[in-house]
């Protein structure tokens, strides 16, 4: 598989696993008002997701469209980081991780709007606006949980603790061709390192929350080695299209 | 869990048209409120503006004061501008 197509599906399938996540919280969230935005920007990730597959699958051009790379790859051939797949279910959690996972998403984005690769930009371009109210509404319910009571303090310190030491894959160039960004149409992930940490920082300081000093996870996604809680998480999402393949509504 | 405040919404479909109240939410602050009726009213492309108001800062009418509220207007037909002739070729009237 060429360096293009990998990249791409990574980028996908980061989007792809995290809607499967966020979709999870729909009729969980504290409140409906909620269900309701953890499900557009679960969706909107889904967006993300379907455009950059439809945009792999025809760089690749060997015939494969958005649901055959959703549904009908194995665990090996995701390419999403670690951070997105494990699962989702305290809403400290889900807010500590979106806070990051959009951080970074918004950042990459800004910078792929300028990429080589015309139809990347385009959609990166579109992105950039979504992921831009995802931070925001990450950041709302951070400030108000860390700058909360006592217990919602701890208990959203305890979630920025937990995610903290899956955000180093994303800076990750490990597996990234050098040449794809020598040739205008990848981003270096080591030069999205400050600017998100910068953000991230402000947001934790602002909430009265302490940076964690943590060790970084054991985290390789891009690679296709991928935790325990992905297999449950596919299973989940392609049963249906693997009983029923070519079903429709 | 406690129950939130409850706010009224009110949207503004496009420039030149008022705020127009599309329902009410859930909410445990004013910035809170404004981003759950963004995601709850405005989710296809209803709007081009926002205000969100606490329900307990309305104060409104009495079903039980309707008589002594509206009934007096009934029968004032001179407080309707029908005894004018409009000039033709005016526009918006």
């Amino acid at each position: 598989m060429s360096a293009h197509v990998d990249y791409l599906l990574g980028l996908a399938d980061d989007a792809l696993v995290s809607s499967q996540r966020m979709g999870w919280w729909i009729s969980r969230s504290p409140q409906l008002e909620e269900d309701v935005a953890m499900a557009n920007i679960g969706l909107d990730q889904l967006g993300q997701a379907r455009a950059l597959l439809t945009h792999a699958g025809a760089v690749e051009a060997a015939g494969r469209d958005e649901d055959d790379l959703a549904y009908f790859r194995d665990e090996r051939d995701f390419r999403n980081v670690c951070l997105v797949e494990r699962p989702m279910e305290d809403f400290g959690v889900a807010m500590a991780r979106l806070l990051v996972f959009a951080t970074w998403q918004h950042e990459l984005y800004g910078a792929l709007s300028a990429s080589t690769d015309a139809t990347l930009a385009a959609v990166a371009a579109k992105a950039r606006k979504e992921t831009a109210y995802h931070v925001d509404h990450a950041r709302q319910w951070t400030l108000r949980l860390g700058d909360g009571t006592a217990e919602s303090h701890d208990r959203m310190q305890a979630a920025v603790e937990a995610e903290w030491p899956w955000r180093e894959e994303l800076y990750d160039a490990g597996t990234l061709a050098p040449e794809l960004v020598e040739r205008g149409i990848a981003v270096d992930p080591g030069t999205l390192r400050e600017p998100v940490e910068a953000r991230l920082d402000a947001v934790l300081a602002e909430a009265t929350l302490s940076r964690p000093d943590v060790a970084a996870a054991y985290s390789r996604g891009r690679q296709g080695r991928h935790t325990e809680a992905m297999g449950y998480l596919l299973a989940e999402m392609q049963h249906l299209a693997r009983s029923h393949p070519g079903v429709t509504w | 869990m406690s129950v939130e405040p409850l706010w009224e919404v009110f949207v503004r479909s496009r420039r030149g048209l008022s705020h127009v109240h599309v329902g009410s939410l859930h909410a445990a602050d004013a910035g809170m409120a404004l981003r759950n009726a963004r995601d709850l009213y405005t989710r296809r492309q209803e709007g081009v503006s926002i205000w969100v108001v606490p329900a307990a800062a309305i104060e409104a009418s009495s079903p039980d004061e309707k008589d002594s509220f509206f009934d007096p207007a009934v029968d004032k037909v001179y407080r309707h501008p029908t005894f004018y002739d409009v000039p033709e070729g005016v526009e918006h009237l």
